[in-house]
């Protein structure tokens, strides 16, 4: 998997996933149609009409696969409707120095690459946007590499099972589904554990 | 755990999977796609509490895409063999009210839930933490998680708790202490004399906030509280069962003089009451204290974010947070809907009068708790102080049935999360104590409860 982008930025630290897709939109039984509703609440005047100077809105973002946000992104609620909205906008990375937990494993989970990176690497990234709006960035999950024209070569941390299954196609649950017998065995010796319901 | 390879995250059995109408049905669908059965249906248990009203339960549920959830999960439990604990069933709460008052929340289980706040049963000793939906659909069809270990992160609490100080009080201090973030990656224990000394309830309030502190999970060993509280519960052992289960649990505390990875510290015989002034969690400060003041902060991003969150909540820096006006008290979720949280509630407004400018609204944690509360006639000294008293479920907490703020409105909330839009688009959330809530719901201003006591 390689990326290759314009970079949309978004620096507010503790991004939250009730900001990312607001609960009210959760009570949908299905996955599609979340990307219209991703940042709602910033992104839309009260009228439903978009805000114009508001970042998603312009038409570079739109064209935009990296997202560049500030620290702690995806905090709060559990929701996977965050991945699954930024995805359907069109975002296949978010670049942060850091990553609520529960976000890092949704995403992971639907191809969505969190990538961390320092706060060194977090300040050139910046710089160099500030120099040209219109930077690309280079990703490439295969080499755990980011980079960009007249930058560094930054290699970026990935749990390593997870990037084979993104690499590989790998559908989790069938891959755990072929440890049925150990899971059986776990089972049968569970009569002496803890648990009491069953 | 089932397995452990190298390379391999290990895979982690799961004793008890909660599940609710709102992360649910994209699991179940998926389900269906690959044909497969939910494997243990015998320990999964399934509630609705997200979208669910809180009026009056002979009514019908108004909103038609909330009402289709509701039904999906009906149709969802029915179809594949699920415990339910339906709208108009007698044991109907927020998920993590009704695993631990029905005993199904027990001493060293692994417990998940599509839902951060699963954190709550580790007040018992259990691991428990929330996964997406993909995750649910994982344990649906497996039982099973993909799992890398945690840090370890004790949180130290010792000291005696003064009067008109409360747990919630001492999880919004570690939340203002070590920030959002700060114990991501990590499972906090929660260690102490002052832990000790919490009652069950008190104590699912600490773990409940553990994931506004950045971590997935948190907990406090069990001991005698925690037997007392499980002993003759529904789903609790039984006879020599509970002999048997009550000698290993005793077994689970962590060994004494244990290495963490990391340790912080809160002082109880110092902790003031809290309040958050912000927009998240780590926003907060004892409530003799002033909002800060974003030109002290020397990080770039920080202070732009201070300064973006005291825009929104329409705060001045500089100035104390007690005295500013409010418009709506919401005492419930799955933070503080508890029955030690009603009384609490109600041991302040006894005798006294609802301001006239706040709407007060109490929402037990489940139905249980509702009927409780009503055999101590709980709900009269709500309803005589001008507090709305309504049906059980998640309500103001996340704002997705019906129960919101307006835009701009202030609320003093016993929920979780201060974030914007949380209670409602352009409500503003101060996060407290059911006694400080219950304090500012006479007042109509941010009080501090001790001036009442």
């Amino acid at each position: 998997m390689k990326i290759d982008s314009t970079v949309t930025q978004f620096l507010v630290d503790n991004i939250d996933t009730d900001q990312i897709i607001p609960a009210r939109f959760l009570k949908t039984i299905s996955k599609v149609g979340l990307g219209d509703q991703l940042f709602y609440d910033w992104r839309y005047n009260a009228d439903g009409s978009p805000k114009p100077e508001f970042v998603l809105n312009t038409e570079k973002a739109k064209k935009s696969q990296v997202l560049v946000a500030g620290d702690n992104f995806g905090c709060g609620s559990s929701r996977e409707h965050a991945p699954w909205a930024l995805t359907q906008y069109g975002f296949q990375a978010v670049i942060s120095t850091s990553f609520a937990d529960i976000f890092k494993n949704n995403s992971l989970k639907n191809r969505l690459l969190p990538i961390v990176v320092s706060k060194e690497v977090h300040t050139a990234l910046l710089g160099a946007l500030a120099a040209d709006p219109d930077l690309r960035v280079s990703v490439d999950v295969e080499a755990q590499t980011v980079s960009w024209t007249g930058g560094p070569s930054v290699t970026f941390p990935i749990d390593a099972f997870s990037k084979h299954c993104i690499l590989a196609g790998v559908d989790e649950i069938g891959y755990v589904q072929q440890h049925e017998a150990q899971i059986a065995a776990f089972e049968a010796g569970r009569v002496l554990s803890l648990n009491t319901l069953g | 755990m089932v397995a452990e390879r190298e390379g391999a995250p290990s895979l982690l059995y799961i004793d008890l999977h909660l599940v609710h109408e709102v992360t649910s049905p994209q699991a179940f669908s998926g389900l269906r796609e690959r044909g497969a059965k939910v494997r243990r249906p015998d320990l999964t248990f399934a509630t609705v509490d997200h979208s669910t009203p809180t009026t009056p339960r002979s009514l019908p549920i108004v909103d038609p895409i909330a009402a289709a959830q509701v039904d999906q999960l009906e149709k969802n439990a029915a179809e594949f063999g699920i415990p339910y604990f339906g709208f108009q069933n007698a044991n109907q709460g927020i998920v993590h009210v009704i695993g631990p008052e029905n005993g199904l929340t027990q001493p060293g289980m692994t417990v998940v839930c599509g839902d951060s706040h699963t954190a709550t049963h580790g007040a018992f000793g259990a691991l428990a933490f929330g996964i997406g939906t993909s995750e649910v659909e994982m344990v649906l069809a497996t039982q099973t998680l993909l799992q890398r270990k945690s840090k370890s992160y004790e949180v130290a609490v010792n000291g005696t708790l003064r009067p008109g100080v409360t747990a919630k009080d001492i999880i919004l201090a570690l939340c203002a202490k070590i920030g959002i973030g700060g114990g991501t990656g990590a499972v906090f224990e929660y260690t102490g004399t002052a832990i000790r000394a919490l009652s069950m309830e008190e104590r699912m309030t600490v773990c409940n906030m553990s994931i506004e502190a950045g971590a997935r999970a948190g907990l406090v060993a069990p001991d005698d509280s925690t037997f007392a509280y499980l002993a003759g519960r529904k789903y609790a052992p039984a006879g020599a069962e509970w002999d048997k289960a009550v000698a290993l649990w005793k077994q689970l505390p962590t060994d004494a003089g244990a290495a963490y990875d990391l340790s912080t510290s809160i002082d109880a015989n110092t902790l003031e009451p809290m309040i958050t002034f912000g927009t998240n969690p780590g926003m907060g400060m004892a409530i003799s204290g002033a909002v800060p003041d974003p030109g002290g902060v020397a990080d770039s991003t920080e202070r732009e974010s201070l300064r973006k969150a005291l825009a929104y909540m329409g705060l001045e820096a500089g100035k104390p947070l007690a005295g500013q006006k409010i418009d709506v008290v919401f005492i419930g979720s799955c933070t503080n809907s508890r029955m030690s949280d009603l009384r609490a509630a109600a041991s302040v407004l006894k005798g006294r009068k609802v301001n006239a400018g706040v709407r007060v609204m109490v929402v037990p944690g489940s139905q249980q708790i509702k009927r409780q509360a009503e055999a101590e006639g709980l709900d009269r000294v709500f309803r005589e102080s001008g507090a709305e008293w309504r049906e059980a479920g998640c309500s103001m907490c996340i704002a997705m049935n019906g129960d919101q703020l307006t835009p701009g409105q202030y609320s003093v909330s016993t929920s979780n999360r201060n974030f914007e839009g949380r209670q409602g688009k352009g409500g503003r959330t101060f996060l407290a104590s059911p006694l400080t809530a219950a304090a500012s719901a006479v007042t109509g201003v941010v009080t501090d409860v001790r001036t009442m006591l």
